[in-house]
């Protein structure tokens, strides 16, 4: 008789939703979080009195709504707001404003370029037709190339039929976009080189690319196809800060009956005849279940909690060539007023969005030429966001915060190991980055988190400190995510699943991988299934 | 605003707030709301929504008709009108109420004020000087008087406005409970505040003469800078009323003195507001027509439905089964709902179908071309949105 029908390891947001479905369908569940806070990478933490930092994820649009609705995370506490604009920086004085109004964002292109003004339209038609595809994909379970099944066959054929709905010339380009560099992708349309940043950006967040690089294309898209209340490709935040996310699905699990244990660290998950039948924890206790859910990268997964001798032959091999490079850093700031920015107007709309230090596209390539190194950019891409503009719960009245994602930072440097010194010097960089927009902002601090992968890796436990729990390129997407074979987040042992993001949809806050994980391990369960269906079809 | 003399008679007129509206109205999206000009949004429907939901936000009450009634029988004038006991009303507090033709149809719902045993304050969304002179007919010392012009009123509704007043330096105003009623000096006047809204949030509307509106409004704003202070017009409003489960003339009902089609008015019983009429207290106008329904139950009721899908339920009829054979009702009132992330509706469905399947017959636009869906409903018997903030004495900051 075990102690539980299921246990998660790793109380991040996907284990969370992971154990609210299992719970909803009746089993006796238990979530365990190393430490002694729950949230994983989506959590908020306050480090400075009256501060409360979004540490790791910062902004929020992958949350599928189906899963929001059907867990009410309204009724614990849950509310996303989406943002109002962004601002590009160039290299010198130029800015790009996208406002939050359609027509004052072309008025500020035509400005940069009439002929961009006119292809954003084309731009953002194309990205949400495949945008709008990839989304019908993202609540359902990768089918299995090699099998016969009539599962698998009937998904194939699912798939097939959306694809040839595109019609023969987009399906082309369509698989043509999968391979492609962000700055090819973009050239079909764009000549202005700061409009191109701009538009790069998000197709190196995250990522060990270069907006060079082939596959980062796909990486833009996976940042567009995300939507706050059907608006595809806009971001919000989450009131409270992204911690508010897990702890309203906390909340909702714990509704359902699971136990969520902090201080809980897992040293090894147990093997009996080829079988998962619990954990050891680094404190030597043993917990059993029937089911064990790793929300840990496949990484982390294979070769740090498991016993490779329980592995059937090659899976160590593959975990431990898993991609999950480190490549972003991130720096909270708190400040003691608002910064204000040179060349852009005192406009309170516009403040209460991101700013996306993007400089040119030579720009991002060069940091990138440093990661590569082994070296961080003196020069480097940072996408900020000021969440306190907005979000009264998380900064005193008048008093601000900033988050600052910072593209890019080696997970292991040239020089030898991260130090406290060099962990600094690298915040350094991001602050005086800022500062040449911001003259001044350095005397706002009053407070700094700055994470480099090696802070990632140890607080939160991602791999090399990548966001994504594995990188997003197509050689690790879909069906080969994790692994070729693994994509339903079966695991190679018996009665173990995967609920992270290193599982079909891969990274962001979605929810997605933890409730698809939860319907595959209901089915196996012959139990009813919990788990909504995606609600946006007919978009 | 254009000044062009020969056009004055149509021209809506400016809100006492107007000269600091016009600022901030960036997108120049104006309506009208009994003959003033009236702010749809003025930056985005939505941003300001989540403003009332996060922050906290103004909108322009002035507009809506005030009417001081005063005397020795301004108490039993009223008890007669609305279908509530106005005797149970508190000094310094307020009541939502309604009234009603002798049939029983509802004619419009408002607030009462009871500033003193012998004054009282009656709010309400159209004009109704009429019906009131007419109620006051055969009472002895009432007067009716219009002071809609004379009373700028400012609604201040988010999980801010506490600490926005706060900061404003109205000393007190914690003590003030739901409904409540209080004074405070402002610039040798009285500015009064009352704990009410209509959105479902923590809230207060505040009420000034007009000669000191821009006061108030600069105060205001200085106060709520770092809170979030955001003007938002009708458009938020009504998101916010939908999800708080309140009703809106000319959706939810048809004021029955403005309704030519027979019974193409609303009884308070249809609208789920059974809970204001008082079978206890005296006489009331509509009160026998209200017994016999209440007695052999209402044709319709309102009803609150999540539906499933995320496409908006506006206009779209209701049936019994997937199939839509049998029509039994209609929404008056749908949108997504960005809180709850839930598709919302309020709906008149015949009674007597209430307890079996619901499903909605739903169209929408998708690039030009026309869809279709039925959906089904799941009727709610709560708010879709409450918070407890609203209820809280003292309130949080936030």
């Amino acid at each position: 008789m075990s102690d539980y029908d299921a246990l998660v390891i790793g109380a991040g947001h996907n284990g969370l939703t992971n154990a609210a479905y299992l719970a909803k369908a009746g089993l006796n569940v238990v979530v365990l979080e190393k430490n002694d806070y729950i949230g994983g990478a989506a959590v908020s933490r306050e480090l400075e009195k009256g501060w409360t930092y979004s540490n790791c994820s910062y902004v929020c649009s992958m949350m599928r709504q189906a899963i929001h609705r059907d867990l009410d995370l309204g009724s614990h506490g849950l509310i996303l707001v989406p943002y109002l604009a962004t601002i590009n920086f160039g290299d010198g004085d130029e800015r790009l404003i996208h406002y939050h109004d359609e027509a004052a964002t072309h008025l500020e292109l035509k400005r940069h370029s009439p002929h961009d003004a006119d292809a954003m339209h084309r731009f953002q038609t194309d990205l949400s037709r495949y945008a709008m595809l990839i989304r019908k994909t993202l609540m359902r379970t990768p089918p299995d190339p090699t099998s016969f099944k009539p599962r698998d066959l009937m998904e194939f054929l699912w798939l097939a039929k959306q694809f040839w709905k595109l019609g023969e010339k987009e399906l082309y380009e369509y698989v043509r976009f999968f391979t492609m560099s962000a700055s090819e992708f973009l050239d079909d349309y764009f000549e202005n080189d700061m409009i191109r940043a701009a538009m790069a950006s998000p197709g190196i967040i995250g990522t060990a690319l270069g907006v060079q690089s082939p596959g980062s294309s796909y990486i833009l898209l996976h940042h567009v196809m995300g939507d706050v209340d059907g608006s595809i490709g806009a971001w919000g935040l989450a009131r409270g800060g992204m911690g508010a996310i897990s702890r309203a699905i906390a909340s909702a699990a714990q509704g359902f009956g699971a136990e969520i244990r902090t201080n809980a660290g897992v040293r090894q998950v147990l093997v009996k005849d080829g079988k998962a039948c619990g954990v050891a924890l680094e404190n030597g206790d043993e917990i059993t279940a029937n089911i064990v859910v790793s929300n840990l990268d496949a990484k982390r997964t294979f070769t740090r909690i498991m016993d490779k001798n329980d592995l059937p032959d090659g899976i160590y091999e593959k975990a431990k060539n898993f991609k999950i490079r480190g490549s972003s850093g991130k720096v909270n700031i708190a400040l003691s007023g608002m910064p204000t920015f040179t060349h852009v107007p005192d406009n309170k709309y516009v403040n209460r969005g991101g700013q996306a230090f993007t400089g040119s596209m030579e720009t991002m390539e060069r940091a990138y030429d440093c990661w590569k190194r082994g070296t961080w950019s003196d020069d480097p891409f940072v996408e900020s966001v000021i969440p306190s503009a907005w979000d009264p719960t998380v900064a005193p009245p008048g008093k601000h915060w900033m988050s600052n994602f910072v593209q890019y930072c080696p997970p292991t440097l040239a020089d030898g190991p991260w130090t406290p010194e060099k962990r600094d010097a690298f915040g350094e960089s991001v602050i005086s980055k800022i500062e040449r927009y911001s003259p001044g902002f350095r005397d706002l601090i009053v407070h700094m988190e700055v994470r480099t992968p090696h802070e990632i890796e140890n607080e939160v436990g991602l791999t090399e400190g990548n966001i994504f729990q594995g990188e997003l390129t197509i050689d690790q997407l879909f069906f080969n995510r994790p692994f070729p074979g693994y994509g339903q987040y079966r695991m190679p042992v018996k009665n173990m699943y995967m609920s992270g993001s290193s599982t079909h949809p891969g990274g962001g806050v979605s929810a997605v991988c933890g409730a698809n994980s939860a319907r595959e391990i209901l089915m196996d369960l012959r139990k009813p299934n919990t788990v909504p269906e995606d609600d946006f079809y007919d978009e | 605003m254009n000044t062009d003399p020969r056009f004055a008679g149509e021209r809506p007129k400016p809100s006492p707030f107007y000269p600091r509206q016009k600022e901030l109205n960036i997108r120049e999206a104006w309506s009208i709301w009994n003959g003033y000009k009236f702010a749809d949004y003025y930056y985005d429907a939505e941003y300001e929504y989540f403003c009332i939901r996060n922050l906290c936000g103004t909108y322009d009450i002035t507009p809506m008709q005030k009417y001081e009634i005063q005397g020795r029988d301004a108490e039993a004038m009223l008890n007669r009108m609305v279908t509530r006991d106005v005797t149970k009303i508190g000094l310094n507090r307020v009541a939502y109420c309604l009234w009603c033709t002798d049939d029983g149809r509802m004619i419009d719902d408002g607030t009462i004020f009871k500033l003193a045993d012998d004054r009282f304050m009656l709010t309400c969304g159209s004009s109704c000087i009429a019906w009131l002179e007419m109620s006051a007919f055969g009472f002895d010392d009432v007067t009716v008087t219009d002071i809609t012009d004379d009373l700028a009123a400012l609604s201040l509704q988010g999980p801010t406005s506490f600490a926005t007043l706060k900061r404003m330096g109205l000393e007190g105003i914690e003590a003030a409970r739901p409904f409540d009623i209080m004074f405070f000096p402002f610039h040798g006047e009285t500015l009064m505040v009352s704990r009410t809204g209509f959105t479902g949030d923590l809230g207060y509307e505040l009420w000034i003469p007009p000669a000191l509106a821009l006061d108030l409004w600069d105060e205001l704003y200085a106060a709520g800078e770092d809170y979030g202070i955001q003007p938002y017009g009708e458009a938020a409003t009504n998101m916010a009323r939908l999800e708080a489960g309140f009703i809106m003339p000319a959706m939810e009902f048809n004021e029955a003195l403005r309704t030519v089609n027979f019974e193409h008015d609303q009884t308070p019983f249809e609208l789920n507001l059974g809970w204001l009429v008082d079978f206890k207290k005296p006489h009331f106008s509509g009160r026998a027509a209200l017994l016999n329904e209440k007695q052999r139950g209402s044709r319709y009721t309102l009803t609150k439905l999540d539906i499933e899908g995320n496409r908006p339920a506006e206009g779209a009829w209701i049936y019994t089964n997937k199939r839509c054979t049998k029509h039994i009702g209609y929404v008056t009132s749908a949108m997504w709902s960005p809180a709850v992330k839930a598709n919302i509706a309020l709906a008149m469905i015949e009674t007597k179908h209430l307890d079996g399947e619901l499903w909605a017959e739903i169209y929408y636009e998708k690039e030009l071309r026309h869809y279709g869906r039925v959906a089904k409903c799941i009727k709610k018997d709560k708010p879709f949105w409450t918070h407890a903030r609203a209820r809280q004495t003292p309130p949080a900051d936030y």
